[in-house]
């Protein structure tokens, strides 16, 4: 089996992010970049379908430098390949500009699978990987939190959805995107971390991915930030006080009262 | 400018929802004098087309068997049917798990621009300009679609006013355009049964962490919860240690939530917790530790035990809204 996971490099959740000095991106300074959560349970999938029907994962990855610490990572978790996409003239992409790229160079594999995390936790935007399903012409899954196999071609896989959750049956080639839930990402042991620096990571740019650069990049893109603000501050609350039946008392009638939430 | 938009009419066994109306209602406000249409499809949803046509708009229906269950393949196909014959500038969708499911699909075959989870949207001369979180909760950007150019959008139940419906409207029937095989196919849907209200779209939110020592002790965090009609929620650190499901996690890694009320208890305010329900109306929070930083994003502070605290409460509550 031929396995394709895209890989996301995104802040850490744990990360401040404070809004740049141009008002429309993120200041980068100090920001603890990790592998997108939700790749990590797409990951996990692909190594467990591995181990299970043999064969082959290829990670991919779009960006600089950093990337490569992902994708290297993924190398020892125990992933085959590497693949980083980088290009000036994929700078500046949209969320559709960044699935022709991924597409292109996941076609290049002629993958019976293809997973990615459900979202990527920086743009929140849910689209990537739905979107290469379609540029592939593949059937997608979204949103996975269970997956079985039924043989190497087939598997039942399950969605949350509001209040509750679907079965489906879907017949590969397909597109599946990981939720949380799905399984428990291993971590990488020492002879991994050893062998991952053997394996192959190549780097690809739209010449070598056969891509019209006119497609991709930021002259291309559609959609595109023109403004970040912070949150709103909150101001000081209110401390209640008193012993716990007095602030239960209290806490009731503010709601009711001044909040008027009751 | 004048706009053409296309709205997808969201039903779930014969259940039109409710957000679609909504989004009807911002459609006919950004329209400027364009036209509005809504494609809905299913099996025997005869009168959800009559309802969405009783707002006044165009609707399209695709009535057949083999649209009963949504799935991408079907519904993106009958979506791009519908696409072809309005020619919009602009297709909506509900930021819920169908509409994020066949939103950037629908994007990708029109070749279009696509922004997800709007909290705004409004016609920006020859384009449009939304408002969206990012970063969990931490950002909120303004995404501008180009000039000229398709757009496709999801926008967040709850923003928006809804379209008044007169009912009995007329409704002109589509072909079917979908494929006669599908690669992935819902062979069967479970509903929980519960009376709480989905996370997402609930009103009020109770929500838990590690303060509850205990699995077990998040009953505690029902009992409250249960006089107030309002969704469960979690702390990242209880869900990571199985406590509750992963669909209860409030958060960057879960789901950014905007109550009216939303009580924390038990829980300290991790930054990526914060992010994902600050924007709440109203918050209260209940825990031990006085420097914990959920009271800085507190409009109430209560530093006491949870386990003395969260049983008084209920009582209480209990009284109260009944």
């Amino acid at each position: 089996m031929k396995i394709a996971v895209l890989i996301k490099q995104v802040p850490s959740s744990e990360a401040k992010i404070r809004v740049g000095g141009d008002g429309r991106s993120i200041d980068t300074d100090g920001v603890e970049y990790v592998v997108n959560p939700y790749d990590e349970f797409a990951m996990e999938a692909a190594l467990q379908a591995k181990e299970k029907f043999g064969g082959e994962v290829v990670v991919f990855g779009l960006g600089g430098d950093k990337v490569e610490e992902s994708l290297r990572q993924c190398l020892a978790l125990g992933a085959d390949q590497a693949v980083v996409l980088r290009d000036g003239a994929f700078d500046g992409s949209d969320s559709l500009g960044v699935a022709r790229i991924l597409a292109a160079a996941v076609k290049g594999v002629e993958p019976n699978l293809v997973f990615c995390g459900k979202v990527g936790i920086d743009r929140d935007d849910a689209a990537v990987g739905v979107m290469v399903a379609e540029l592939l012409g593949m059937p997608h899954v979204s949103v996975v939190t269970e997956l079985e196999w039924t043989d190497e071609s087939h598997c039942k896989v399950g969605r949350e959805i509001e209040g509750g959750s679907e079965t489906l049956e879907v017949t590969l080639p397909a597109v599946l995107t990981a939720n949380k839930g799905l399984n428990e990402p291993r971590y990488a042991s020492l002879k991994g971390i050893m062998m991952a620096k053997k394996k192959p990571m190549e780097v690809k740019d739209a010449a070598a991915l056969g891509i019209d650069a006119g497609t991709v990049g930021s002259g291309a893109a559609l959609t595109s930030v023109v403004k970040m603000e912070p949150p709103a501050e909150r101001s000081a609350g209110k401390m209640i006080q008193g012993d716990a039946a007095q602030m239960v008392q209290e806490l009731v009638r503010v709601l009711k009262d001044e909040a008027k939430v009751l | 400018m004048a706009k053409k938009i296309l709205v997808f009419g969201e039903q779930r066994g014969g259940t039109l929802k409710k957000s679609v109306l909504e989004i009807i209602g911002l459609a006919k406000s950004i329209s400027g004098g364009g036209s509005v249409d809504v494609v809905t499809m299913g099996e025997g949803i005869g009168s959800i087309g009559e309802t969405l046509a009783g707002t006044g708009v165009a609707v399209h229906v695709a009535d057949d068997a083999s649209l009963a269950q949504p799935s991408p393949e079907a519904y993106v196909a009958q979506i791009d049917a519908a696409v072809k014959a309005v020619q919009p500038d602009v297709v909506l969708f509900t930021a819920s798990a169908m509409g994020r499911d066949l939103a950037p699909r629908v994007a990708a075959r029109m070749g279009a621009g696509f922004i997800s989870e709007c909290t705004s949207l409004e016609a920006n001369g020859d384009g449009f300009a939304a408002k969206k979180s990012m970063y969990g909760g931490k950002v909120f950007a303004t995404v501008e679609s180009k000039a000229g150019a398709k757009l496709v959008a999801t926008v967040k139940p709850g923003a928006h006013k809804a379209a008044e419906s007169a009912g009995g409207g007329a409704a002109n029937a589509m072909a079917v355009a979908a494929p006669s095989s599908l690669g992935a196919k819902v062979t069967s849907v479970q509903q929980q049964a519960t009376d709480r209200p989905d996370l997402a779209e609930a009103d009020v939110i109770v929500a838990g962490g590690r303060g509850l020592k205990e699995a077990e002790n998040f009953k505690l965090i029902e009992d409250v919860a249960t006089p107030l009609g309002a969704a469960l929620g979690a702390s990242r650190a209880i869900v990571d240690a199985g406590w509750v499901p992963h669909h209860y996690q409030v958060g960057q890694t879960g789901i950014s939530v905007s109550p009216k009320l939303y009580i924390a208890i038990g829980i300290s305010g991790a930054i990526q917790h914060l992010a994902g329900m600050r924007q709440s109306g109203c918050i209260v929070a209940i825990n031990k530790d006085a420097e914990a930083p959920i009271f800085k994003v507190a409009d109430y502070g209560l530093v006491g035990d949870a386990f003395e605290i969260a049983p008084l409460l209920a009582k209480e509550l209990e009284k109260a809204c009944s």
